[in-house]
């Protein structure tokens, strides 16, 4: 009888305590608002790298020069903190196209484009190093610059937020 | 690092310049206006520790802009004169205008520029900084003073990129905005012989400039400053009160029986 | 606080009506004016009279600012700079409460230092101490909020590192973040919360001060010996003796921070909070407040995320273990030469790591923090313990009163202390 009164009681606490702390989630319009965007690629010149936004969330858009992708792919995986192969970053075909997040993984600063040991992305905050396959090489950041959801819509079209073909994005931990 | 300056509302007893606010203004309104905005009403103009323009002229200056006011009873937006409680129009209509005018960034708004700027000084300047009497607050002011006498030639081994300019102090050396001021370029009030009362030069310019976003940024520094010190007066002579009650309550324990910070006692032997 | 040995006797027959059914009188009587009070404390003893005074005036200049302050994205820098120029004196109570927070830690900082220093969270203190700890903990939840609120360059981005720690801790940390933002990132829903917390937390500290005088008028003021009252002569009465040096060391307390409210108010601000929250771009030096700084400097010292994150909470952590891993018979380090030494080079340290904490993770910078950092906790976890098993101590004074007598030859008139603190509580 004990055990039943005390066992409903926390039942009920649980149930009051449940949409207290689901109403601390993102709402309804903030997640309508992640709806996926497309992006048009065609005004992006070869080794510009463009911001923008989804879901509130700062993306960069690189389209790389041919040593860029050639420094990101001859790599000795081994000695990466987060090995990942530049061709499980970027859709196949589209070497020249990567699609990051644009905040470090560490505490989440804006890296800067170009700069940095590597010529892929410096962050100001805290010192992370970042190639040009947006993979960490440096500093106290613990993961490579995950790559969102997207897929080619048309070869000069991006829909970020919507993942169709086989999954290139191993990470979307953000 | 940017020259500092002697600047009138600088100090325990600083105020603002009257005069030099009023041609800060006017450089403003010559100049800067053209690309940035300043959000201040005109209403504001007026204030007493800033412009000190009459109600008048303020009337009249806020007059000659054209603010957009709607939707009227159809439901269309139209133009009519400002009020002196009108905001400064900016000339773009919005950031995204104003960075398509500008080469891709919008310049930025200049009301609290003077406190959105500053340098460091490192050690130990940085402690001295605070130190009454010596204290030193007007980093962003002598950012903007210098910034504006800062355009050069820029060195032969330094490359500046397509669409920026060389300047010795903004910070990278590469601005967008290219050198605002030359001499002779905003006319200021003449003298009683028919010349300027003060110099025309960039110098002089930057320097009423940079006091006007001051003042912009910091309205009610004169209040401030004389305010702090009438309560400084006060918590002393309070406080010196405080400390003879506190004497005379404590007497009867056979006087201070404690020590002051840093005085601990150590003991029997200290 | 105790419910016995009250000496108040009411006076008018309603205060007997009163005191028979609600018994407040006798209760400030016991704790404010016939609590008995060590004779030899210095003004370091003040300041805990100066820290409720300072909770006070942030709580009242917070909540007249919280009647023009709007907590919305797209509002809020402007609401704040309205509150600058259109609110009659609201310069003026900004300027305060911004200003009144670094008071508020200078402070407690000193406040803590005294109690490390004297030995204050020793036996029987250790409750006083935790509790102590716990308000250190929502002072720091509260200005980091609060340092929110204005939405410039800094506020978004110190909420942005800061909510990002969270996503350290295994398994849940992505889930944790996302519910203190409200969304996938720092924006809207994030400010409103904070606004909210902000708001209630020091109601909460108000509370942990009521707890932290109760236990502090349980176990009775720790003293410069660290020798425990002993007789009538001992102590004095609070009142007036206590209340009106601590009304004195408040009212110089308040010049020094008039000083930095009238004509230094930005020092202790940052150049880039003047500019809107603006989530594309991050400022060239993410700073905390100053009063973060040594553990900021902790934080980044470790070159690996959930390490540093482990690094900086246990630094806080540290400071709630010290009544267990201090091994030293006696209290105060006035009669302790070894460990003084090593405590004012624990204070050096501490500094040191707020300077490295304000200078770029670089170079010479990263290894002085390293090299700190592991001295910080060197201190807690092998300094203490071991010095306190082998040092000798310098004789104790017999009594508190053979030291001010020994000082200052006064009359030693026993002054009506009544209660000794083994009897309260």
């Amino acid at each position: 009888m004990m055990i039943a009164t005390g066992a409903a009681g926390a039942v009920g606490v649980a149930s009051l305590v449940w949409p207290f702390v689901s109403s601390m989630a993102p709402d309804a319009v903030t997640i309508a608002a992640g709806a996926p965007v497309d992006v048009d690629l065609g005004p992006i010149a070869e080794g510009a790298i463009v911001k923008v936004f989804w879901r509130g969330k700062l993306i960069f858009v690189r389209n790389r020069t041919k040593k860029e992708i050639e420094d990101a792919e001859t790599v000795n995986l081994a000695s990466l903190p987060d090995p990942q192969p530049d061709s499980a970053r970027v859709k196949q075909g589209k070497a020249n196209w990567l699609i990051v997040y644009g905040n470090c993984t560490h505490l989440g600063c804006v890296p800067l484009g170009h700069e940095g040991p590597y010529e892929g992305w410096f962050c100001p905050c805290h010192g992370s190093i970042y190639d040009t396959s947006g993979r960490v090489r440096g500093g106290p950041a613990p993961a490579n610059l995950p790559v969102p959801p997207y897929t080619f819509v048309s070869d000069a079209k991006i829909r970020i937020g919507e993942e169709t073909k086989t999954p290139a994005a191993k990470t979307e931990a953000t | 690092m940017p020259s500092r300056e002697t600047w009138s509302f600088a100090g325990v007893f600083g105020t603002f310049d009257t005069a030099q606010l009023q041609r800060g203004f006017k450089v403003y309104r010559e100049v800067c206006s053209a690309c940035h905005q300043m959000r201040i009403p005109f209403r504001t103009l007026t204030q007493n520790g800033g412009p000190q323009f009459s109600n008048a002229q303020v009337t009249a200056l806020a007059a000659e802009y054209k603010i957009q006011d709607g939707p009227n009873d159809s439901g269309d937006m139209f133009e009519r004169p400002g009020r002196a409680a009108d905001y400064i129009p900016w000339t773009f209509a919005n950031e995204n205008q104003a960075a398509a005018a500008n080469g891709g960034k919008a310049p930025p708004q200049l009301t609290i520029m003077a406190k959105a700027r500053g340098y460091e000084r490192g050690f130990p300047w940085f402690i001295v900084d605070v130190i009454p009497f010596l204290q030193y607050q007007e980093h962003g002011v002598d950012y903007i003073h210098s910034l504006l006498n800062g355009y050069e030639t820029a060195p032969s081994d330094f490359k500046v990129p397509q669409g920026g300019y060389y300047n010795k102090y903004f910070p990278g050396h590469v601005i967008a905005m290219p050198k605002p001021l030359s001499d002779g370029q905003v006319d200021y009030p003449k003298g009683a012989d028919g010349k300027p009362v003060v110099p025309e030069t960039v110098d002089q310019y930057s320097r009423d400039i940079a006091a006007f976003l001051m003042w912009s940024a910091e309205p009610a520094l004169d209040q401030r400053k004389r305010m702090g010190f009438m309560v400084m007066i006060f918590l002393g002579v309070f406080a010196y009160l405080m400390y003879y009650v506190k004497k005379k309550v404590w007497a009867p324990l056979g006087g201070e029986a404690e020590g002051l910070p840093g005085t601990a006692p150590l003991g029997p032997t200290g | 606080m105790s419910q016995h040995a009250t000496t108040y006797v009411p006076k008018s027959a309603f205060a007997k009506w009163f005191e028979s059914r609600l018994p407040i009188a006798g209760l400030v009587h016991s704790s404010f004016v016939a609590f008995p009070v060590p004779r030899n404390l210095t003004y370091f003893w003040t300041f805990g009279a100066i820290l409720i005074f300072m909770l006070g005036e942030q709580i009242v200049s917070g909540v007249w600012l919280a009647m023009h302050y709007i907590p919305q994205a797209t509002m809020a820098f402007d609401s704040v700079e309205s509150i600058m120029r259109d609110v009659n004196y609201g310069w003026l109570l900004r300027y305060l409460h911004a200003n009144g927070a670094s008071m508020f830690f200078i402070a407690v900082y000193i406040h803590i230092f005294r109690g490390l220093y004297y030995g204050s969270y020793k036996a029987p203190r250790e409750i006083l101490w935790l509790l102590g700890v716990i308000i250190f903990l929502l002072m720091m939840a509260t200005a980091f909020m609060g340092y929110v609120l204005p939405w410039g360059q800094m506020s978004f981005w110190g909420a942005t590192v800061i909510t990002n720690l969270f996503s350290a801790i295994p398994l849940v940390g992505d889930t944790v973040v996302s519910l203190l933002w409200g969304g996938y990132s720092v924006g809207n829903p994030t400010l409103n919360r904070f606004f909210a917390l902000h708001y209630l937390l020091p109601f909460m500290i108000a509370g942990v001060v009521v707890l932290h005088v109760w236990a502090l008028h349980v176990v009775g003021q720790n003293n410069p010996t660290g020798v425990p009252i002993k007789s009538a002569q001992d102590s004095m009465p609070f009142t007036p003796y206590a209340t009106i040096k601590d009304v004195f060391a408040t009212i110089v307390f308040v010049m020094f921070f008039a000083w930095w409210v009238f004509f230094v108010p930005n020092y202790l601000g940052h150049a880039d909070n003047y500019v809107p929250a603006n989530p594309a771009v991050t400022p060239a030096h993410i700073v905390p407040e100053w009063y973060f700084l040594p553990f900021y400097a902790i934080l980044r010292a470790i070159p690996d995320k959930l390490g540093g994150v482990v690094a900086m909470v246990g630094a806080i952590v540290m400071l709630a273990l010290v009544p267990w891993l201090d091994t030293s018979r006696i209290r105060s380090s006035n009669y302790r030469p070894m460990y003084r030494q090593f405590f004012w080079v624990f204070c050096i340290v501490c500094v040191l790591l707020g300077w490295l904490g304000a200078k770029p993770p670089e170079g010479g910078y990263v290894i002085a923090s390293r090299v700190c950092t592991a001295w910080y906790f060197i201190h807690f976890l092998v300094i203490l313990p071991v010095i306190g098993l082998f040092e000798t101590p310098k004789p104790l004074p017999s009594s508190i009163i053979e030291t001010v007598l020994g000082r200052k030859g006064g009359s030693g008139i026993p002054i009506g202390a009544t209660a000794e603190p083994s009897t309260k509580g």
